[in-house]
């Protein structure tokens, strides 16, 4: 699903924030890309998104060479990834309908399919019934889910999430990461950025360890704890 | 794409700019003010140039030939010269005016009524008025008939009533290059206006703009409610216009109503005619969706997601 391939990334500013990564990540897996700040987990989304473009080597995302993608099948390509915040970029003066329905909107889905699909995401998230009320009027972890309904909405066979949970309490943050594994088990392949290495811990899942801009570790055999059973 | 997704999102992109422009009625009512103002003048000059046309009709296109004759001519003998006159080839027809009527007439209309009472003896001519064939209004042939008259012994003077003609015509054709001036220029403002209220509008979308490109949204998406707002801007600034000039038609029919039979002539004032319409609101509707278009092209790929 998606290959780097001796990836480097200077920013404008001289700032080297990866140098020379490789790693494969495969279609169903659900993997933690871990870290300190600043250590480049953002850096590998945003290549992942196509938000940035890598100064060298390659990058592979379902099979398209995102270096020599034309900029104007960007929105395309983005349509085939959901994407969460930590700040999770809703529109404030939207309801919490017309923010899910947004991807949809964008792709051309006609009124009613989106509607459908709107209320399919916002149950798989638990927020049903909550279409009219404004993202002000939730608490975070709503909020977040929010997030997560929009990204999920379209159905994308890929979900990348950067710190999806820098601003809940633990007990929320294990409750977002579970949400996240239930959209693995249907085979969407699922990449989280995060510092929170208690949750990356209790889900014994594959862990990238970033460290200064390389692939510091890359550990696969945790083992699951209790309540990440699933 | 199908064409009916592609319906589906351009009547999507309208109604949301609609609801956008309605939940800020006072910024959108002054925005509106300014582009109906700018087009109304243009659009008024233009009716100035086709009433100024309309008045004027009759004479501009003909030439009459005035023959005043000396004051101690007889009505018998004027009546005698005006058949004469009628029967040249040349001429199409003859009006006597006796001296009698044009004292009337210049009493009821000029307003020295009571001036005119104090006169022992009317001091004004006969007057034959001419009207050339319509082959024979050429100035060469006019001139002809002009020597023909001054000629006969009982002519005073004769007066051709084209010189005149060629000066209004050309004060119509001044005016009528200011209109292409003002409508340039007007136009131009609108441009402006557009350009400057989309920019704002953009700046002030910027997260909506980010997001909307992050879920995949392509430029054509993002930029086409701006393009709508702009040209539903445009649309309501020349219906405005529209509205403007014919409140002013309204107002000033009176008092023209009333000037117009001051010059012994019934005339209207004619309000913008279908066509002048159509023209006015569909140059408003490109104009805004023009100025909304450079607009987003100069600001919008400027907005790329951060994450």
């Amino acid at each position: 699903m998606i290959a780097f391939d001796h990836v480097s990334k200077r920013y404008s500013n001289g700032r080297e924030a990866l140098t020379s990564v490789t790693f494969e990540i495969h279609t169903g897996e659900m993997v933690f890309l871990t870290g300190r700040s600043g250590a480049g987990k953002s850096t590998v989304l945003k290549l992942i998104a196509l938000l940035e473009r890598p100064t060298r080597g390659t990058v592979l995302v379902s099979g398209r060479n995102t270096t020599t993608l034309k900029s104007r099948h960007i929105p395309l390509f983005r349509r085939q990834i959901g994407m969460v915040f930590q700040d999770h970029r809703l529109l404030a003066d939207r309801p919490v309908f017309d923010n899910v329905a947004l991807p949809l909107i964008v792709a051309g889905t006609s009124l009613k399919e989106a509607d459908k699909r709107v209320r399919a995401a916002l149950d798989q998230v638990g927020l049903l019934g909550k279409e009219r009320m404004l993202p002000m009027e939730l608490s975070v972890g709503e909020q977040q889910r929010v997030g997560i309904a929009r990204a999920v909405v379209s159905k994308p066979p890929l979900l990348i999430a950067d710190e999806p949970t820098g601003n809940l309490d633990p007990y929320l943050a294990l409750e977002i990461m579970r949400l996240f594994r239930r959209f693995q088990d249907v085979g969407v392949t699922v990449v989280v950025a995060t510092h929170d290495l208690h949750v990356v811990r209790e889900f014994g899942q594959r862990e990238l360890v970033i460290d200064n801009g390389q692939i510091h570790d890359d550990v696969d055999d945790h083992l699951p704890s209790v309540i990440a059973v699933r | 794409m199908s064409i009916a997704v592609a319906g589906t999102r351009h009547l999507q992109a309208l109604l949301g700019s609609l609801g956008k422009l309605a939940r800020n009625p006072f910024s959108t009512a002054l925005t509106l003010l300014v582009i109906g103002l700018a087009l109304s003048l243009p659009t008024a000059l233009r009716l100035f140039i086709l009433n100024a046309q309309l008045a004027t009709g009759g004479f501009t296109s003909a030439v009459d030939i005035s023959v005043y004759l000396k004051t101690d001519v007889p009505l018998a003998k004027a009546q005698q010269l005006a058949r004469s006159a009628g029967e040249r080839s040349d001429v199409d027809s003859v009006e006597l005016i006796p001296s009698d009527k044009a004292m009337e007439e210049f009493r009821n209309y000029s307003g020295f009524g009571a001036a005119l009472d104090a006169l022992k003896e009317n001091p004004l001519p006969h007057t034959l008025r001419v009207h050339p064939r319509s082959d024979s209004r050429s100035p060469a042939a006019v001139e002809t008939l002009r020597r023909y008259f001054a000629a006969w012994p009982e002519v005073d003077i004769v007066q051709v009533d084209t010189d005149w003609v060629r000066r209004f015509n050309g004060i119509l054709d001044v005016v009528r290059r200011l209109l292409a001036i003002v409508a340039v220029l007007l136009g131009a403002g609108v441009l402006a206006v557009i350009f400057n209220t989309t920019r704002l509008e953009i700046l002030n979308r910027r997260s909506e703009i980010e997001v909307t490109k992050l879920v995949g949204g392509s430029n054509a998406f993002v930029r086409r409610p701006f393009l709508y707002t702009g040209a539903l801007y445009g649309l309501g600034g020349a219906l405005l216009a529209w509205a403007i000039v014919e409140i002013a038609v309204i107002v000033l029919s009176q008092s023209i109503a009333t000037l117009a039979q001051l010059y012994g002539t019934r005339f209207s004032l004619q309000g913008p005619s279908a066509r002048d319409v159509g023209i006015l609101l569909a140059a408003g509707f490109a104009l805004g969706w023009l100025g909304a278009w450079i607009s987003a092209a100069r600001h919008l790929w400027r907005i790329e997601p951060r994450a």
